[in-house]
C-alpha cells in the first residue's frame, strides 16, 4: 500500500541528500520546526506515552480530514531526533486516510535517520511510528 | 586557591577524582588551553550538529570506534587517522562527554584506552549539566591541524575481557558485575524494557556476577557522577567488591558496561577491571557456558 503522499515527499526530499551531514542538517531544521504542546493539548499519561522512548514522548490524535491529526509532545529538550520526527509524522500523516496510515512500514525510520542508529534510538522512533499506526488502526 | 582549583570543587568535594572527572566549570575555564581535545559523542545522531560545546569535536561511536565490518574496535590506523584529524598529539589532555549520562563518552574513553591513550578525562554530567547550567552550545565544526598522530597497536588484554577470559575468571571465582537491568540479570527478560531482542537464545547472567545497574552510579537529575562515599556503599558494600581484586564488568553490548568500568577503575581506583564486550549477546549464545538465573 502506497505511503500517504505528504510523508512519501517527506522520505524523497531527504533521499536527495546522500551526504549525511546534509540530512542531519534538514532533520535539525525539521525538529526545529516542531513545537512542543502544552499538557492540555497532548496529556503526559503513561497510556499515551511512546514505549523505549527515552525522550519522553506522549501521543495525542484528534480529527482532521480524513483521519486523525497526530500530536507528540517531546519535553527532553535534548531530544531532537524525537522533534524531527514528531514533525515529519504530524505534517507527513495528518489527515490522510486511517487505512494508509495503518499500513505505514515502519522501517521508514531508516528511510529518513539513515541505518546508523544505536539500538535504543532506533527503537524509540520506530516505536512512535508504530504508536501512530496503532492509533490509526484502532480508529478505523 | 586559584579560579581552576575552585573550578574542580564540585569534584573533589565529591571525593572524586580529579585527574580523570572535570567539572563543568573547569571545562569552561580551560576551554582555549593549547592542549585541550574536547569530544562530544552521543547515542542521538543529530544533537552534535545541533550545537556542542564550543570547540568540541564529534567522535561517533558507530563511524569511528567500531570495525565496519566484523564485531570490533577499529585498528591502529584507523584509531591513528581519527586522532590526528582531531589534532591529538601526546601533550593532549582529552576530555569526553555526551548525551545519556556520559554513556557513549565512556565508552569512547575506554576504546581509546585500548590505544594506550589514557590523558582523558570525563566531563561530570556531560552535555545535560552543561545544558542545565546555562552555558553556551555553538555548531560552529572545528578543524584540526592534521596531527600525524601514530597510535600503539592495540592492547587487549588490560582492560578488555573476552569470552575464554571470563570462563577462567569464574573457575576462581572472580568478581563480575552485570550492570544490566534486574529483569534482563534475573532472565525474566532477554533485552532492555521495550527493547526487541538482539538474538540472546538463553536468559539470565553469569554465575557469580553481582547485579548493579550501571545508572545507579550517576545522580538522575544532572547526570553527574555520585559522591566516593555513595559509590562506595554501591559497590563496596552492596555488591562486595574491593579495589585489590580482579574484576570484569558486562552488559550486552559493552557500552553500558564502560560507564560502570570508568566508575571502578578511575572513581574507586580499582587497579583491575576489564570489560567484557562480548557481553551478553555472546555469553547468552555460547553453547555449553554455565548460566545463572
Amino acid at each position: 500500500m502506497a505511503i500517504p503522499a505528504k510523508l512519501q515527499e517527506h522520505i524523497e526530499t531527504l533521499a536527495m541528500f546522500p551526504d549525511r551531514q546534509e540530512r542531519i542538517d534538514m532533520l535539525i531544521g525539521m525538529g526545529e520546526e516542531y513545537k512542543n504542546f502544552s499538557p492540555s493539548d497532548v496529556v503526559r499519561d503513561e497510556s499515551c506515552k511512546v514505549p523505549g522512548c527515552e525522550s519522553e514522548v506522549f501521543l495525542a490524535t484528534e480529527p482532521l480530514g480524513e483521519g486523525l491529526r497526530y500530536k507528540f509532545a517531546v519535553d527532553n529538550p535534548q531530544g531532537i531526533s524525537a522533534m524531527a520526527l514528531a514533525q515529519i509524522l504530524d505534517t507527513g500523516l495528518s489527515g490522510a486516510p486511517l487505512s494508509e496510515v495503518a499500513q505505514v512500514p515502519e522501517e521508514i525510520v531508516f528511510d529518513i535517520f539513515g541505518r546508523e542508529l544505536s539500538m535504543g534510538k532506533s527503537l524509540g522512533l520506530t516505536n512512535m511510528v508504530k504508536m501512530v499506526k496503532a492509533v490509526a488502526q484502532a480508529s478505523r | 586557591m586559584s579560579t581552576l582549583e575552585a573550578a574542580q570543587n564540585s569534584v573533589e568535594e565529591k571525593g572524586l577524582n580529579p585527574n580523570k572527572l572535570v567539572s563543568t566549570e573547569w571545562l569552561a575555564e580551560h576551554l582555549n588551553d593549547e592542549n585541550l581535545v574536547l569530544i562530544e559523542s552521543n547515542e542521538d545522531p543529530l544533537l552534535y550538529s545541533q550545537g556542542h560545546i564550543p570547540g568540541a569535536y564529534e567522535v561517533d561511536w558507530t563511524r569511528d570506534l567500531n570495525d565496519p565490518l566484523r564485531r570490533d574496535y577499529l585498528q591502529v590506523e584507523a584509531f591513528s587517522a581519527l586522532l590526528s584529524r582531531i589534532g591529538y598529539t601526546p601533550n593532549s589532555t582529552v576530555v569526553l562527554y555526551g548525551d545519556k549520562n556520559n554513556w557513549w563518552a565512556t565508552y569512547a574513553l575506554w576504546v581509546f584506552e585500548l590505544f594506550g591513550v589514557t590523558n582523558t578525562r570525563i566531563l561530570d554530567g556531560g552535555r545535560i549539566k552543561w545544558q542545565k547550567d546555562g552555558r553556551a552550545f555553538t555548531r560552529e565544526i572545528p578543524t584540526a591541524k592534521n596531527s600525524g598522530f601514530t597510535a600503539t597497536n592495540r592492547d587487549d588484554a588490560t582492560v578488555r575481557a573476552f569470552r575464554d577470559d571470563v570462563l577462567k575468571h569464574i573457575e576462581k571465582n572472580g568478581k563480575l558485575i552485570d550492570v544490566r537491568s534486574p529483569e534482563e540479570f534475573n532472565g525474566t527478560r532477554l533485552h532492555m524494557e521495550a527493547y526487541p531482542n538482539e538474538g540472546a537464545l538463553r536468559g539470565g547472567h553469569i554465575p557469580g556476577a553481582k547485579s548493579v545497574p550501571w545508572a545507579k552510579a550517576v545522580n538522575p537529575e544532572d547526570g553527574t557522577f555520585k559522591s566516593i562515599d555513595e559509590l562506595k556503599a554501591l559497590y563496596e558494600g552492596e555488591a562486595g567488591l574491593d579495589s585489590g581484586s580482579e574484576t570484569v564488568v558486562y552488559c550486552r553490548i559493552g557500552e553500558r558496561s564502560s560507564h560502570t568500568w570508568f566508575v571502578l577503575k578511575y572513581l574507586l581506583g580499582y587497579g583491575n577491571v576489564r570489560n567484557y564486550d562480548g557481553s551478553w549477546t555472546e555469553w547468552g549464545n555460547l553453547v555449553g557456558v554455565p548460566i545463572e538465573r
